[in-house]
């Protein structure tokens, strides 16, 4: 019982970084209808930002920690602008495969820059974790889940009660009526990029210090994002959430009891079952393209 | 198709058989050194492996990030096969070929029935998990020590004749895809690019067409694969990774993703290039990271690729000539289904519903469309006509109620069945295959089960020349539909629906959009359709069209039906009038 329990805490903490990254998909994906395979970049590459900022530079943690959120927010402007922008018109095809190029290009140039050694990043806390009862509460774990909780509230409050959120939402629900209503459609879009690229980059350097910093957390994060938002019902925000912290709970425990080499695997099968019996996902509901 | 080849086609075959008998010359009989055997050895089975994805990713239209597992499992098969179990290298690649069809198809089952976004996260799980596999599974696979001592067949034994066998193969299934869009099967996968919906309303089962394409593509890297672990005796797990079904990827989409060509010309590139640029493998990530960076610059300034550019260039020489012999007349068989006394309706919609969550698009409609009768169906904006026609012809599905065509229950078919049924329709917004030209378009109009047109490839262009004679456009056939007017691609529409030998025409707002003398020819059109005595179920908001053509008027209003019968009475009756042109109830009748 107290393995289960303690399984259960590490499970939910690594599914809240997939529902952090999932959440960015959906947001990106509500925006422009397309889904961003570059998105797990995002948070790969926030984490080798820290690294140069934390540990090659010694900066201080909150301020390594804030220019690389810049560097984010900088980094989803120029993928908008590079990537996504100037493809808007086009069908849905050739915008995800350059999203695929550029998470191609992404992981690859840090590759180059950093060679594939993993690197490793300290946690935000000196004191390592406490022991309620039976279970061992890591402190990085309870920081993720904090932060995860606090950025769902945000992402509520900001899109349901200001107005900055309601345009938003009103580009992404269509955007030449949003365009006519003065809504600045492109900066919409923009700022949808940036906001993704943020919320990737937080859950990369919240991550950062469980897995190692290495090139190819970027495309784990992102599938396992991406099946959690399929379980959860695509393009749905707690679908999102709540499909992110399943697929975290699942692939622990199939890692503990299972198998540990495949534990990557039980997420791609947890997809198929759900492709196969319930393709519109937990919340999804199956609507048709309007003719 | 047997009988199907005409003179230019034969020129081209012939033209093919030459080169390619040139190239297993030249490559055969011709001294190389090693170097130059493995860079051609290697170039061949790639391409084997590109030519799937010009058949998925290039005709059909669907992405597939698999293709080095797909290699891997041809690979795997000949290695393990001829290494292991001492068994022939063809029962091997046979083998390998077997398992990537099966894996194929169950990934194209499971995901394909989805939006494009699922297939690309599929694959690339799949992928991963193929990779995994090959790693861990050390009793069966040797992990990652890979395989050694990978068998030839017998008689190519060395490494140049084993080169002349891949380049044949590679000719031989070159042949097949460069033939395959002008196919049956190839243009519905051409369709399904361009336009998925229309593809289905046209007729086509997409669903199958895509699992098939998909299959296909997943064979082809089997076969590739197969031969690349017969040149080189030796494979290993990172020769199958992401990395590569991204240069795969790539390859394709470098060349020109449409044509075997393309991808012949982006596979020996990147395999030359890298192998003259070696410094670049140097730094590890680096030449996949200028290979993610081209795929962006590809799809944004070059999006068809080398060859697409070069082919657009010299088609203006190839383009086929215009028909010289005058079409023949359309004929339309509007009681082909049962006899008039049995079935007396062309059409009965009964109770139907249509909810979206809360919303109550269409609510328990009823209404008949008698057979031989132009039928409107109108109402104001957001009343629920294009939910109710979209209902009839089954691109959604109904909440609750029944249609019947013809006195056929065709309530739980999908639209390619109910176009097999007899249904044909058009939409508001026009749904041509792009990409096409006017003739091709119809052509995959006339080209389904159910339409008696006699076979092969001559009676289909006869019939889709008849019928856009109809439409006054066939000496035009030739051309891409997207040089057409806005007018003019509206009529091929209809060319299209009439292609198939409808027992009913759906129209959907067909004169939206259109100038005043474009509507007058498309009222002329459309009875010249009804003299044929042709059933229509048309939707429109031009009340002068409507009046004019329609005998019974069904009248929507918030998705309830508030009027039916005889076209004056129902455009007297107060309440439609009140609905439909928001006026007081006593003002007087449009009639």
């Amino acid at each position: 019982m107290d393995i289960v329990l303690q399984l259960l805490f590490t499970g939910l903490g690594i599914g809240a970084v997939y529902a952090l990254v999932a959440l960015g998909f959906v947001l990106i994906f509500r925006a422009t209808n397309v889904v961003n395979f570059a998105q797990g970049e995002f948070s790969m590459v926030a984490a080798y930002l820290m690294v140069v900022f934390a540990v090659d530079l010694h900066w201080p943690y909150g301020w390594a920690f804030l220019a690389s959120l810049t560097g984010m927010a900088l980094l989803g402007a120029i993928f908008n602008l590079g990537v996504y922008y100037p493809l808007r018109n086009r069908t849905f095809l050739p915008v995800i495969i350059a999203t695929i190029g550029a998470s191609i290009f992404l992981a690859n140039t840090v590759l180059a820059l950093y060679g594939p050694q993993p690197q490793v990043l300290s946690g935000w806390f000196e004191t390592p974790g406490i022991q309620v009862g039976p279970v061992y509460l890591d402190s990085q774990y309870l920081l993720i889940m904090g932060v995860t909780l606090v950025l769902v509230g945000f992402n509520f409050w900001f899109f349901e009660h200001t107005m900055l959120g309601k345009k938003l939402q009103a580009t992404s629900q269509d955007k030449e009526m949003a365009s006519l209503l003065g809504i600045p459609v492109a900066a919409m879009i923009m700022l949808t990029f940036v906001y993704s690229a943020l919320l990737g980059g937080v859950a990369g350097i919240l991550v950062a210090p469980i897995l190692f910093v290495s090139i190819q957390m970027g495309s784990t994060i992102a599938l396992k994002a991406f099946a959690a938002t399929i379980i959860g019902g695509f393009g749905d925000v707690k679908g999102a959430i709540i499909g992110g912290l399943a697929l975290g709970v699942i692939e622990t425990f199939g890692a503990a009891y299972i198998s540990v080499p495949y534990k990557d695997g039980f997420a791609f099968l947890v997809l198929v079952a759900f492709l196969i019996f319930r393709p519109q996902g937990i919340f999804g509901e199956r609507v048709a393209e309007k003719a | 198709m047997a009988s199907a080849l005409t003179a230019r086609q034969l020129t081209g075959t012939i033209a093919y058989v030459a080169l390619s008998a040139l190239a297993v010359a030249v490559v055969g009989l011709l001294p190389m050194d090693d170097y130059t055997m493995h860079i051609l050895v290697q170039t061949a089975s790639f391409s084997i492996a590109v030519f799937g994805l010009t058949v998925v990713l290039g005709l059909c239209g669907q992405i597939n990030l698999a293709q080095a597992a797909f290699f891997g499992f041809g690979a795997y098969a000949v290695g393990l096969g001829t290494a292991d179990l001492h068994l022939n290298f063809w029962i091997a690649l046979a083998m390998g070929a077997g398992v990537a069809l099966v894996m194929g198809a169950f990934l194209g089952m499971t995901t394909l029935r989805l939006g494009g976004h699922y297939l690309a996260m599929v694959t690339i799980s799949f992928q991963q998990i193929v990779t995994l596999i090959m790693v861990n599974w050390i009793p069966v696979t040797h992990g990652p020590d890979g395989i050694g001592n990978i068998k030839r067949p017998a008689m190519f034994e060395s490494a140049h004749a084993f080169l002349g066998l891949c380049v044949v193969a590679m000719a031989l299934i070159g042949y097949i895809v460069w033939r395959l869009p002008q196919t049956p099967l190839g243009r519905s996968m051409r369709a399904i690019r361009d336009n998925e919906l229309a593809a289905g309303v046209a007729g086509i089962n997409v669903y199958r067409v895509k699992v098939a394409a998909f299959a296909l593509s997943a064979v082809l890297g089997g076969i590739g694969g197969g031969f690349f672990a017969g040149g080189f005796a030796y494979v290993s797990p990172d020769q199958f990774s992401f990395a590569e079904s991204i240069v795969f990827i790539t390859m394709t989409l470098l060349g020109g993703v449409a044509s075997p060509v393309g991808a012949l010309i982006g596979t020996a590139l990147l395999i030359v290039l890298p192998e003259s640029l070696r410094f670049l493998k140097s730094v590890p990530g680096l030449y996949l990271a200028i290979y993610g960076l081209s795929i962006i610059l590809i799809i944004r300034y070059m999006p068809d690729g080398i060859w697409g550019f070069v082919q657009y260039r010299i088609r203006r020489w190839f383009a086929p000539p215009a028909f010289t012999d005058a079409a023949t007349e359309l004929t339309l068989v509007p009681a082909r289904s049962t006899n008039t006394v049995d079935a007396p309706m062309a059409l009965e919609v009964e109770h139907l519903a249509k909810h979206f969550g809360g919303l109550k698009a269409v609510d328990d409609v009823s209404f008949s469309v008698r057979r031989g009768e132009v039928h409107a169906l109108i109402g104001p904006n957001g009343s629920g006509k294009t939910t109710m026609l979209n209902v009839l012809s089954g691109i959604y599905k109904g909440t609750a109620g029944r249609v019947v065509l013809g006195g056929r229950d065709v309530t739980l078919l999908p639209p390619y069945a109910r176009t097999a049924a007899g249904m044909g329709r058009t939409f508001q917004n026009i749904r041509l295959f792009r990409s096409m030209t006017a003739l091709e378009n119809v052509i995959i109009g006339a080209e389904h089960p159910g339409n008696d047109i006699g076979s092969g490839h001559a009676a289909l262009v006869e019939r889709a020349r008849a019928a856009l004679a109809f439409v006054g456009l066939e000496a035009r056939a030739q051309e891409l539909v997207t040089a057409f007017s806005y007018g003019h691609q509206r009529l091929i529409e209809i060319a299209r629906a009439l292609a198939g030998n409808p027992s009913l025409l759906l129209l959907d707002e067909p004169a939206a959009g259109l100038n005043s003398t474009e509507k007058q020819g498309l009222r002329d059109l459309l009875k010249r359709i009804a003299a044929k005595g042709l059933t229509i179920l048309i939707i429109d908001h031009d009340m002068t069209l409507v009046t004019e053509v329609a005998q019974r008027i069904t009248v929507l209003n918030f998705g309830r039906r508030i009027a039916d019968g005889v076209a004056a009475d129902v455009l007297r009756q107060p309440d439609v009038i009140a609905a439909y042109l928001g006026s007081e109830p006593d003002a007087p009748a449009l009639a």
